[in-house]
């Protein structure tokens, strides 16, 4: 008898063992090239069927503008009332806002009655601004008092620094100031225009020497959400206007260009005044137009709009739907995958190859989630290339967003359905039935997330199902952040998950770990 | 290592039945060693608690001196078969035991190889779930010898197979033991072992009843007894009587003498002036030595060991 090869029992050949299992049996293989079909289908076809178009001159139906893009290439409202002139390199600009007054329309109680109230949104804004020229979506930074969010430093539509809360009062003004050393632009804030306390920096890469700096107001849309009488919510926004008083105003620096001095003498052609992003009605005119007054330093503004990222319209990910579908189908050939060994008595023979339990049934969930990955990856690159193609193309004002985050979705996407698949191999070795496990894996993870995307529940018990359940890794498809600066409906059903994308991609994680841990102990401590 | 199997002491419970019982034997290298009992007798949970698929309450199972657990590429130390029926319907014969290879750092060629060897090779590339009783009993084989172990652990490998099978079956253990390999083969019918074994552990109600040589048994159930033939049984029987033998009748024209060795009945007989065709020893089969020994357990206990 010849003597017996030597050899190791290495974790790399209970991994092939394990792949030469899943893609031998050809049902498997077929139902997952079938989810990754899915994916592509369904992606394409309902972004195919998705047409939008917006209404032109004369209430003619025209392709839909390409979204404004700010610096770092999100979507972008840049919307707003502006008293500005030029400032060629370093210099600043000083003001001191007495009011912050504005006007909010309330839905009407005699119909065809406008019904007006005064007040102010929490994100109405009233400042000083730099920005590199009057082109929406253009840098800029600015310092500026909200509604109801005290002083605040923001720059190029994302980055937003709390100054000091509180109100603003002819009683107790806020001194703002605003100051540029090469791309170097610095906040300050002061109660008397005598001791001034920094607010923060921002750095405007490639912003030009010559650049607009002046007033600003603006302010973005009364936003109610109201309980749906069939479970979900509805999301209404309403008119707003915001005015800053300011006074005091001095503008210091290389202002030369515009025939005036020191900026606090005249030169009433040196002001300027544009109301940014202003929508044009169909007759021509301005629709909500801002307005300023002026006297001598003292600057009324009013503004209706908002400068901050732009967080509704059509998301990059609306082409993954399929990825749900997909999902079912994984979850079938992840639990066969490990079923199919007791329905058989294969588990046996298994165990014979690789007694070492643990090791094996590793070996077996990390075949089944890299293969899944790698199956349904280049399916969802598919459908968001091709589908974002063709809504674009449809006229859909897709929000565009940074090819970071693209890629984000993409594989996190297919890392999701990865996940889900471990998820449902442990669920398989621990119930040691087909249909028990696969209405288990469905259950866990496909139900919660319709759920919560359907107008099924309320916005509040929505959230929660995507923090608790493995359905939270949806979040890894979200490629518009919410943003605090920001007042919208962020509610599952409108796409925004409680979570941030790599936390709720954890979540299925962390459940497909302790699944499997569960799994290794039991398969463990049975006799096989 | 050294191609032996040995159980010690081995005691399982399930539920309120006692499946094992203190079993305790070895099986040693170069013999095919039959594993016979009842059904029930605790034959499979040995086989499964020797694999590292149970685990005994007590006692332990070694093979060349390591539990199962801590061997190295399993697969080529032990070879098994328990259930021919454990495969997945939709998988091909060669890639059943393609994955098998695989997991054990073993390629294609050896899987081809082992086709050839158990004569499944044309149907290689079929699914197994189309396969008869006997074709899956030789894959099961085929996954035994993939790895070509010096330990094998058949249970009821002749389960299923048609009579040119079973021919087979015995010739290729056979040569398996004449290779230096253990053997061990279990079964429930001791007429299956007995051209196949050399050894036997002979199990019932979860302990060894005997653990002793083929050749032995069958020496020790004959009881050193005579077979006569003869036309005269009626004038045989006061003869053989009066030398001092019990004579008992057998079928057709046939004695079986006890008390009496074969010499010394041809002497009687003709100094008796019987007439007889044919004297020889009597030789009990297997399966009755097996049921002497099953029906009178409390006699052979321990005798072999």
């Amino acid at each position: 008898m010849r003597p017996l090869p030597s050899g190791r029992a290495g974790f790399h050949r209970l991994l092939r063992a394990e792949w030469t299992k899943l893609r031998t049996v050809r049902g498997w293989v077929a139902t997952l090239a079938t989810a990754a079909l899915v994916v592509v289908l369904l992606g394409v076809t309902s972004a195919a069927g998705s047409h939008a178009s917006c209404a032109g001159a004369g209430g003619a139906e025209v392709a839909c503008p390409p979204p404004v893009t700010g610096p770092g290439g999100q979507a972008v409202t840049d919307k707003f009332f502006f008293v500005h002139r030029a400032l060629t390199g370093d210099g600043g600009i000083t003001a001191r806002l007495t009011s912050m007054t504005g006007r909010i329309r309330k839905p009407d109680v005699t119909p065809g009655e406008r019904n007006l109230v005064a007040g102010v949104v929490p994100w109405a804004k009233a400042g000083v601004m730099i920005k590199a020229g009057t082109g929406q979506g253009s840098a800029y930074a600015a310092v500026m008092m909200t509604g109801r969010h005290g002083v605040r430093m923001q720059h190029d539509f994302v980055h937003d620094r709390a100054g000091r809360p509180g109100g603003v009062s002819p009683r107790s003004p806020r001194w703002l100031r605003l100051a540029r050393s090469g791309d170097t632009l610095t906040g300050y804030e002061s109660a008397d225009g005598a001791t001034w306390t920094r607010i923060g920096t921002a750095t405007l890469a490639g912003l030009p020497r010559t650049v607009r700096i002046g007033l600003f107001a603006t302010s973005p849309g009364d936003l109610t959400v109201t309980q749906g009488d069939l479970g979900g919510s509805v999301a209404a926004e309403r008119f707003t206007e915001a005015t800053g008083e300011f006074d005091h105003v001095t503008v210091s620096g290389g202002t030369a260009g515009d025939g005036t001095g020191d900026g606090t003498g005249d030169g009433v052609r040196a002001w300027r005044e544009d109301d940014l992003g202003a929508t044009v009605d169909p007759g021509g005119s301005v629709h909500h137009p801002g307005r300023a007054a002026r006297s001598g330093d003292s600057f009324s503004v009013t503004g209706a709009g908002d400068i901050a990222p732009a967080v509704e319209g059509t998301t990059a990910e609306r082409p993954l739907s399929g990825a749900l579908a997909a999902l079912v189908l994984v979850i079938v050939v992840a639990v066969r995958f490990v079923t199919a060994e007791y329905r058989y008595g294969l588990i046996r023979t298994t165990l014979l190859a690789g007694p070492r339990r643990g090791r094996t049934l590793l070996a077996k969930a990390l075949v089944l989630g890299l293969v899944t990955f790698a199956a349904t990856l280049p399916a969802v690159a598919a459908a968001f290339v091709v589908g974002g193609r063709l809504l674009r193309s449809n006229g859909n004002a897709v929000l565009p967003v940074p090819l970071s985050t693209q890629v984000r979705v993409v594989a996190g996407t297919a890392a999701l359905l990865a996940l889900a698949a471990v998820l449902a191999l442990a669920l398989g070795a621990l119930l040691r039935r087909s249909v028990a496990a696969v209405i288990a894996a469905v259950v866990v993870i496909v139900v919660p997330h319709v759920l919560a995307t359907t107008s099924v529940l309320p916005d509040g018990a929505a959230r929660w199902l995507l923090r608790l359940t493995p359905a939270a890794g949806f979040a890894v498809q979200q490629s518009v952040p919410a943003y605090p600066q920001v007042v919208a409906h962020y509610a599952p059903i409108a796409g925004f998950y409680p979570l941030p994308p790599w936390a709720g991609l954890a979540v299925p994680a962390g459940y497909a770990a302790l699944a499997l841990a569960a799994a290794v102990l039991r398969l463990r401590g049975t006799d096989a | 290592m050294h191609p032996t199997i040995e159980v010690t002491g081995l005691r399982k419970r399930f539920g309120r039945t006692l499946a094992l019982d203190g079993m305790t034997f070895t099986v040693r290298p170069g013999q095919v060693t039959g594993f016979v009992g009842p059904n029930g007798a605790g034959k499979s949970t040995t086989m499964r608690v020797i694999l590292g698929l149970d685990a005994p309450d007590e006692g332990r199972a070694l093979i060349g001196g390591r539990p199962y657990a801590g061997l190295r590429t399993p697969l080529r130390q032990v070879g098994a078969l328990l259930d021919a029926g454990a495969l997945q319907p939709g998988r091909t014969a060669r890639d059943h035991l393609l994955w098998l290879a695989h997991s054990q750092g073993l390629g294609g060629r050896r899987v081809d190889e082992v086709l050839e060897q158990v004569g499944l090779g044309p149907v290689a590339r079929r699914r197994a779930g189309g396969f008869s009783l006997g074709m899956r009993q030789r894959l099961g084989i085929a996954a035994a010898l993939l790895g070509d172990p010096p330990v094998l652990l058949l249970d009821e490998p002749v389960n299923g197979l048609d009579p040119e099978g079973i021919v087979w079956m015995r010739g290729l253990l056979r040569s398996l033991a004449a290779e230096g390999r253990a053997v061990l083969v279990s079964s429930h019918l001791m007429s299956e072992l007995q051209d196949t074994a050399d050894h036997l552990v002979v199990v019932g109600r979860g302990r060894v009843i005997a653990d002793t040589g083929v050749a032995e048994l069958i020496a020790a159930a004959s009881r050193g007894r005579v077979t006569v033939r003869t036309p005269a049984r009626a004038e045989a029987v006061p003869v053989l009587g009066r030398a001092g033998a019990a004579v008992a009748t057998g079928d057709g024209d046939t004695l079986v003498v006890s008390g009496l060795p074969a010499e010394r009945v041809v002497a009687v007989l003709n100094a008796g002036a019987v007439p007889f065709s044919e004297v020889a020893a009597y030789r009990v089969t297997l399966e009755q030595a097996y049921l002497d020994l099953t029906g009178g357990a409390a006699e052979y206990r321990g005798v072999a060991r």
